[in-house]
């Protein structure tokens, strides 16, 4: 059992494809967020390699409008360079930390003209070869409500009341068969005077106990 | 007797499909730009169909809420009128199926009287209303008229 446990394993591993030399960089697909607040956009890669002195990201802007993208972040050979020109003037600040695969930015202040998508590109060496990741940028006045949350909410209220009073239906039948509970048939001398001495089994509608005693 | 039963349960059914056809189908709104709600928006461009998920506004989701509902009752009381043919005593009424779909014709109901009132806000002046906002307002009477006859009838032999 263990030799074909090994066997297989090293059959494994000798067919097991060399580890592949892209890098893969990894942002979010999408983000909202309020005007006039900040907002960290993170970048992160996975490198085969160690993450060598010349690791460099660059964050690149296109507005949906347009068609072309403008460098709005670089950091490389251990400097971090914002934009001081463009839409982003100051607004930019590179916080993440590349030894540790981080290469995240902060955008302050945030405003409708900054609905877009943001590329972030990261490079290894030896590791150059990967695809840029893109993040969406959304940019509310107020954040919209989730898709089908209130849906989902009213679907469970709803079903949720039907299940709570067909328990309590139940629980009061429970307890009144169980003559927990007194009916208001007692308190009425006459009708108490018929129903003494025999088991009450009371039937608001008409047929529903046993359907539902059958059904559930 | 067993026509009438036959005829109770088509009209039933025939609601119930049209609940899941008016849910289902996301017409509620056309326009020369495309179609529109209760899930998705779609718009005939030139490249074709581009669908996207329909806007995240409120009173769309308490109507989608509203049509599901309508459908889940109705379903339920499809359920429970097989179960009380079989189980309720004779001369007995049919008061729980009835209350079930009665429950769902008022959530239709409602679901296209909110989508009326609202949907102004969202949607284009040139707008007309599509087919399944029409079937909506059909499956509301079809659904109340079978409530009631379950109310009334009772259970022979």
């Amino acid at each position: 059992m263990l030799i074909v446990l090994a066997l297989a394993s090293v059959v494994l591993l000798g067919i097991a494809p060399e580890p592949s030399q892209a890098i893969t960089i990894y942002t979010s697909w999408e983000r909202h967020a309020l005007v006039g607040s900040d907002i960290r956009l993170s970048c992160t890669f996975f490198s085969w390699h160690f993450v060598s002195e010349d690791v460099s990201f660059t964050w690149r802007y296109r507005a949906d409008a347009s068609r072309d993208s403008i460098s709005i972040a670089h950091y490389g050979g251990g400097e971090a360079y914002t934009d001081n020109k463009g839409p982003f003037k100051d607004r930019v600040e590179f916080v993440g930390n590349p030894k540790r695969r981080d290469g995240s930015i902060v955008i302050k202040n945030l405003d409708f003209s900054d609905n877009g998508t943001f590329t972030c590109d990261a490079k290894n060496p030896p590791d150059i070869v990967g695809r840029p990741s893109n993040v969406r940028l959304l940019v509310f006045e107020n954040l919209p409500i989730q898709a089908g949350v209130i849906t989902g909410a009213i679907i469970g209220v709803v079903l949720g009341l039907l299940v709570l009073i067909v328990v309590i239906y139940y629980l009061m039948r429970f307890l009144v068969a169980r003559r927990v509970f007194s009916l208001s048939v007692r308190s009425v001398p006459g009708l108490w005077g018929l129903c003494k001495g025999r088991e009450q089994r009371p039937e608001p509608i008409p047929g529903t106990d046993t359907c539902l005693a059958k059904a559930l | 007797m067993l026509i009438l039963l036959l005829g109770i349960i088509f009209l039933h059914v025939a609601a119930l499909v049209l609940l899941f056809v008016s849910t289902i189908v996301s017409e509620w709104t056309t326009g020369e730009m495309g179609t529109s709600d209760l899930w998705k928006n779609c718009t005939l461009d030139s490249m074709g169909h581009i669908c996207n998920a329909a806007s995240t506004g409120e009173w769309i989701q308490v109507v989608q809420a509203v049509m599901i509902l309508s459908i889940i009752f109705s379903f339920l009381s499809l359920i429970l009128f097989f179960c009380q043919l079989f189980t309720l005593q004779k001369g007995g009424r049919f008061f729980l199926t009835g209350a079930f779909q009665i429950l769902a014709s008022l959530f239709v109901m409602s679901g296209a009287i909110i989508y009326t009132v609202m949907s102004p806000g969202w949607v284009p002046e040139k707008d007309t209303f599509g087919y399944s906002y029409i079937l909506a307002w059909v499956a509301f009477p079809l659904a109340l008229i079978s409530g009631l006859i379950y109310v009334i009838l009772r259970k022979r032999e």
